[in-house]
Formats: structure tokens, C-alpha cells, sequence
């Protein structure tokens, strides 16, 4: 099955470069949108397992558990090849959106999760003792404090997805990797389009990895600084 | 003959299989100063919590105003309250906490005017108006562009009072407002609340552990044991010549640990 | 179902090797981005960045047509790397999580910078890495249908196999694989769950 090995050549590095570096947008692109999908998809798991029913809990957080513990790649082939069967068909853009959304959306809920769970009873409490409606409440004390301490695991997941949409190429996406492999079954000559292709996603995901722990350190930093200044706080206080 | 601000009738409570409470009767008057004091896991708090709507009775009634709080009648039925008529009867009431639970994401000023606003529907204006008096009050006016975490537990603890009191509420908990704090910031929050106490226009029930403060600033005394009220009465008679062995032994544990301390 | 178990063989092997390998890798490039030596962790610091800079479906793709190797190890190459380049992260924070006291401790009592490390260090920090090691698990076997696209007779590809030949099944066949992932899956759980417990104990709190 495997072609034929050829040696590095540069004439062919260039010769691959347009197309793959075309294909990149629509990567990027993909990348944006099944994002945003898990983004808006997340909250939907969240507000499911608030219902406070035992059997939906349950049921939610073993379908969560079920599309978390399988291979996206199966779940794309499902989407694309298998819905059709049930008359619904979806183009392979679509499909890559919803499959990796979907796929994904149950890690952002869990981050959904764990910041929500970072606020403490006590502000419920202040909040219920004020007289806040349930929707003021998420809006105006959960939610502002829920959301900034989990934003640098929200960047990361953004990263992973990009990393993981050159799976769409298995259902025809015309990423960098799809015309990386049309180009080197066209020419035999693999090795330069796959380069090109690994060094794009080094030169994108390594930056912003760099971008990322920054702002973690960051927020660290603004969180310690706010403990650090109450204890000044004290000692004025004391004196 | 004035009605009660606050009435528990026959009020029980079980965690699990727990029964904390075990049929509690208490009237509070408007105005009134009462003071719950007892051993810790007694039920103090749950008392108060269940007033604040933070937890819910699991059997008996407890009304503001006349007003059953956890029940409307429907038809002449009491059937368990919505949280539209829990909105309604909770305004009337306010609390401090233990750990203050400002908000941390808020400056001071905002920690007082976000409710006003977005709860009673007043004009910014106003509320900030209302909460610069009132932190005025509690001696931090010029922190009010601060936030909680730059300020130390006891102002915190003042800021938390400023934020109840512009709710103008009718009764104001106290829910050990002074056992989380420093040995050496609880005597400016103490005075603070007997300042409120002596304006004297709202109920307040303290949960508190401060005999000596109890005995300022109440009027009433009670004393709860194993989830029943078992003494009450004015401050001297109950600190001063108490009847039952329980509370004697109560009293006298407290002395001898506040002064070992 | 038992049409895809055929491949199960595939799938299974290719996990194995990749865990073995991958835990492996882990270990090295953990303990070489600690290195004293500068130029150590240099190289370590672009290995580890690179494998995850780069997506793994694009690495197995590149190992598959530049590298000479039985197909199956193509796979359990690409995976081991690139797992066990996230998985050095995990050792390298474990190592350097484990409270300085404990250090300390250790040469009040004399011991060797290696008797150090293999009885007091490594002990509590592998305690914390288990979890994590046993969530991994759970990624690498989801990272095993990759290499149906290179052409293993994994379940995966036995699936689209079966699909091929039966055009109208494909909703079926395939939930069916997902189900199977589930139920491979599903030890591993227990064995990750087995090891969060296993290292709740034992370590020392700062």
C-alpha cells in the first residue's frame, strides 16, 4: 500500500506549499467553528445535569461519559456515513462541526463545571439572603466569578481542537492534511507536503500554547496579589 | 396587643435521620433583640437559616408578618410556597454571615448598591446614596472603591452589615458574625452591631457565642439545647440566675474557656 | 459485532505497545527536561514541544511514509511519542510537586541524591501521576482508530469494511464500534479509578 520513499527534495516543498497553505484558512477556519460549537454545546450538558432529577443526571452524564470514552474519528464516520441511512446527510463541513462539537463539548462542560463549583456556598447564600432572582444571581454573582479562573483551560481546549480537526480529512475535508495526501498520491512524493503540514500546526498551537500559560501565570499572579494586599489590609488595621 | 414580625410554630428539622430541631415555638416582636445562644450543633443556625429561606423546615410553620413564609394558602390550604411567594416574604428579612460572603468580584460600593438595584428596583443614584450613608455608618466610606479581598476580615464584616442594612430589612440575622474573625478585629464589629441595636427599629436575632454582647444588647435570651428551646427570658435571669443544671454547666464551660483564653 | 471483533487483535496490540512504549517515553523525557545539564533539557523542551505542537493523525501520517516500519509499529511509534510527550509534562510536575521538606529530610538523613529519588521522591510523586497515567489510557485506546487510516485492520477499519458491503448499515455498524470502544473502555475506567484511589494515600501535604 505504502509508495515509494523519495528523498527530501526543495523544488517540491515549494511546489506543494500554495495548496496546503489555501487549505489552512479553511483549518483555521473549521477550527473557529466546531469551537464555538462546544463553546454554546458545553452549556447545554451543564444545564441538563443541573436538573435536579436523579435519572436525568444520570442519563446525561453517561452519554457525556459514552461520547467522551469513544474515538471521535468513529464519531464523524457515524455522523457522515451513517446518518444518511436515517435520510439525514450532511455535508462533510458540517459533519466536522457537529462530530468534533459534539465530541468536544462534553470536556468544556466539565471546565463549565469545575468553575461553577469554584464559587463557594456562601455566595449562593449572600445571594439568596439579598433577594436575588435565580436568573440575577447566575448573571450577576456565579457566572463573574465562575468564568474568569477557567478561561486559560477554555484557551487550551481551543488548541486541542486544532490539533484534532485534521481528523475531518478521514470524511473529505479539504484541510491541510487531505491536500497534503492528494498532493503526495498525485506526485509520490509525501515527505515535503506532510512537513509543510506539521510545520504549519507547530508554527500555530506552539505560540499559542506560550499565549496561554502567560495568561494562567497571569491570573495567578492577580489571584495572589489579592490575597497578598489583604494582608496589608490587616496590618493597617492592627496598627 | 402588636403581632409578632416572626412566629415558629412547632418548627422540626431533620438532616437525613437527624431530627436538629424538635419542635420549635418562638415569637419574636417587632423591634426585638434576641440573642440564641447553646452549645455548637445545638441548631442555633439552622433556626435562623430556615428564617433566611437557606434551609427548609420539614414540618410546622414559620410566618413573617403573619405571613406564612415556606406555605401559601390556597383555598384555605397550606400547600408548600413557590419561590415567587419566597421572593416576596424573604425582603423583609437580612443576614450577616459567619465568613461575610461579600463578593469578590465587586467593589465595596458595588457589594451595597448591586442588590438595591437589581432587587428593589431603585435608581442608582439612590442606592448609592443609601450605601455610602451606610457604610458611613460602619466607618468605611473610604474604601468603598476597594475590593473585599484588600480589607481585613473584621471590615469585611462591616461592609457585609452596610450590605444588609440598605436592604432595609425588618429583621436582621445575625448568624455568629464574629466567630470567623481575629481576636483583635471582633470588638469593632461588635460595636457596630450594638449601635444598630440601640436605633432600635428593626427585630434582629443574633446567633452568637459573645455572652457579654448578648447580655448588652438583647432583650431576650434563649437558650437551645439539642434542638429544644429549654430557657428564656431577659438577660439577667437567664445569664445571671440561670435555672436548669444544662444551662449552669453551659455558662460556667464558657467562662472558664473565655477567661483561659 | 463479532464481524469487528476480527480486529480486535489489531486494536488491542497497538494499545499495549503504545501504553508500554508511551509510559516509557514519559519517564525519559520527564526525567531529562530535569536534567542538570542545559543542553539535556533543551533537546528534551523541543521533542516534547514538537510532538505536541504537531497533531498526532499528522505525525502518524508522516512516521507512515518516511519511516520504513511494519505498519503496526507505525502506529504504536506515533502514539507512544506523542502521548508520551504530554505524559512528561505529568512525571516532570509530579517530581517537582513533591514538597521540598521532603527533600530536605532526605539528606538530614544522609542519603544519597539516587537513594533520594528512588525512596522517598519517586515514590509519592508516581502516586500523583497515576491518575493522570490512567486518564491517558483511556485517550491512547481512543487514539488507536487512527490507524485504520494508514491501513491496520483495527475495529475500525474492519467496520468500514463491513460498511463497504453492506451500504445500507452504516448508522448500525458503526454504532455498534462505538459501543465496543465503550465496552474496551470501560476496564480502563475501573483501572483509573482503582488508581485515583490508590493515590489519594500516601503523599505528603505541603
Amino acid at each position: 500500500m505504502r509508495d515509494i520513499i523519495n528523498l527530501w527534495d526543495w523544488d517540491t516543498l515549494f511546489d506543494a506549499f500554495p495548496s496546503i497553505f489555501a487549505a489552512m484558512w479553511l483549518t483555521i477556519g473549521l477550527t473557529f467553528a466546531c469551537y464555538a460549537f462546544a463553546l454554546v454545546f458545553g452549556i447545554v450538558w451543564t444545564v441538563l445535569r443541573r436538573i435536579p432529577i436523579r435519572p436525568i443526571y444520570w442519563l446525561v452524564t453517561f452519554i457525556m461519559n459514552f461520547i467522551r470514552t469513544t474515538p471521535p474519528l468513529v464519531q464523524l464516520i457515524l455522523i457522515y456515513v451513517g446518518l444518511p441511512d436515517v435520510g439525514i446527510i450532511l455535508g462533510s463541513i458540517t459533519a466536522a462541526i457537529l462530530g468534533l462539537g459534539i465530541h468536544f463539548s462534553t470536556y468544556i462542560s466539565e471546565i463549565y463545571r469545575s468553575g461553577i463549583e469554584s464559587v463557594s456556598k456562601g455566595q449562593w447564600e449572600a445571594a439568596t439572603a439579598l433577594n436575588y432572582t435565580k436568573f440575577q444571581k447566575w448573571t450577576k454573582i456565579i457566572l463573574p466569578q465562575a468564568i474568569p479562573p477557567v478561561i486559560p483551560m477554555l484557551g487550551n481546549y481551543l488548541i486541542i481542537m486544532f490539533k484534532e480537526v485534521p481528523l475531518a480529512s478521514a470524511i473529505g475535508v479539504s484541510g491541510m492534511l487531505l491536500m497534503a495526501n492528494i498532493y503526495g498520491a498525485k506526485h509520490l512524493e509525501y515527505i515535503e507536503p506532510l512537513t509543510i503540514v506539521a510545520f504549519f500546526f507547530l508554527l500555530m498551537s506552539y505560540p499559542s500554547s506560550l499565549l496561554i500559560k502567560r495568561l494562567e501565570k497571569k491570573m495567578n499572579r492577580r489571584f495572589e496579589k489579592k490575597v497578598g494586599s489583604s494582608d496589608n489590609g490587616k496590618e493597617v488595621t492592627a496598627s | 396587643m402588636t403581632e409578632p414580625i416572626v412566629k415558629y410554630t412547632d418548627v422540626h428539622k431533620y438532616f437525613g435521620d437527624l431530627e436538629v430541631l424538635k419542635g420549635i415555638d418562638l415569637e419574636v416582636m417587632p423591634g426585638e433583640k434576641l440573642s440564641l445562644i447553646g452549645p455548637s450543633g445545638s441548631g442555633k443556625t439552622t433556626i435562623i437559616r430556615m428564617l433566611m429561606t437557606l434551609e427548609q423546615p420539614t414540618s410546622g410553620v414559620i410566618e413573617v408578618e403573619g405571613e406564612p413564609l415556606w406555605h401559601k394558602e390556597v383555598n384555605g390550604q397550606l400547600v408548600p410556597a413557590d419561590e415567587k411567594h419566597l421572593h416576596k416574604v424573604r425582603g423583609k428579612i437580612g443576614m450577616v454571615f459567619q465568613h461575610f460572603n461579600l463578593f469578590p468580584h465587586m467593589t465595596i460600593l458595588k457589594n451595597c448598591t448591586s442588590a438595591p438595584v437589581n432587587v428593589l428596583g431603585i435608581s442608582k443614584e439612590e442606592a448609592k446614596e443609601r450605601a455610602v450613608e451606610m457604610l458611613e455608618k460602619v466607618g468605611l466610606a473610604d474604601k468603598m472603591d476597594n475590593y473585599p479581598a484588600q480589607l481585613s476580615g473584621g471590615q469585611q464584616q462591616r461592609v457585609a452589615i452596610a450590605r444588609a442594612l440598605v436592604m432595609q430589612p425588618k429583621v436582621m440575622l445575625f448568624d455568629e458574625a464574629t466567630s470567623a474573625l481575629d481576636p483583635e478585629t471582633v470588638g469593632e464589629v461588635l460595636e457596630i452591631i450594638r449601635d444598630i441595636a440601640k436605633e432600635g427599629k428593626m427585630a434582629m436575632i443574633l446567633v452568637t457565642h459573645e455572652m457579654e454582647f448578648a447580655r448588652d444588647v438583647s432583650d431576650r435570651i434563649v437558650f437551645l439545647e439539642d434542638g429544644v428551646l429549654t430557657e428564656q427570658g431577659p438577660p439577667e435571669e437567664v445569664l445571671g440566675n440561670p435555672k436548669s443544671e444544662r444551662l449552669k454547666s453551659f455558662l460556667e464551660r464558657f467562662i472558664q474557656t473565655s477567661t483561659s483564653n | 459485532m463479532f464481524i469487528l471483533a476480527k480486529g480486535l487483535d489489531i486494536t488491542i496490540k497497538v494499545l499495549i505497545g503504545s501504553a508500554v512504549f508511551g509510559y516509557l517515553v514519559a519517564f525519559v523525557a520527564g526525567f531529562a527536561s530535569l536534567s542538570r545539564y542545559g543542553i539535556i533539557r533543551k533537546v528534551t523542551a523541543v521533542f516534547v514541544e514538537f510532538f505536541r505542537g504537531t497533531s498526532l493523525i499528522v505525525q502518524l501520517f508522516w512516521i507512515y511514509f518516511v519511516l520504513p516500519l511494519p505498519d503496526i509499529w507505525t502506529g504504536i511509534v506515533a502514539i507512544s511519542l506523542n502521548y508520551g510527550a504530554y505524559m512528561s509534562e505529568i512525571v516532570r510536575g509530579a517530581i517537582v510537586a513533591v514538597p521540598k521538606g521532603q527533600t530536605e529530610a532526605s539528606v538530614a538523613l544522609n542519603m544519597t541524591p539516587f537513594q533520594r529519588m528512588r525512596l522517598v521522591i519517586l515514590p509519592q510523586a508516581v502516586r500523583m501521576m497515576l491518575p493522570e497515567f490512567g486518564n491517558y489510557l483511556i485517550q491512547m485506546l481512543k487514539a488507536t482508530s487512527l490507524v485504520s487510516l494508514i491501513g491496520l485492520a483495527d475495529i475500525t477499519f474492519q467496520a468500514e469494511l463491513h460498511r463497504s458491503v453492506n451500504l445500507n448499515l452504516g448508522l448500525q455498524i458503526f454504532f455498534l464500534l462505538l459501543v465496543m470502544y465503550f465496552l474496551l473502555a470501560l476496564p480502563l475506567i475501573g483501572v483509573t479509578r482503582w488508581l485515583e484511589r490508590i493515590s489519594s494515600k500516601g503523599v505528603a501535604s505541603r
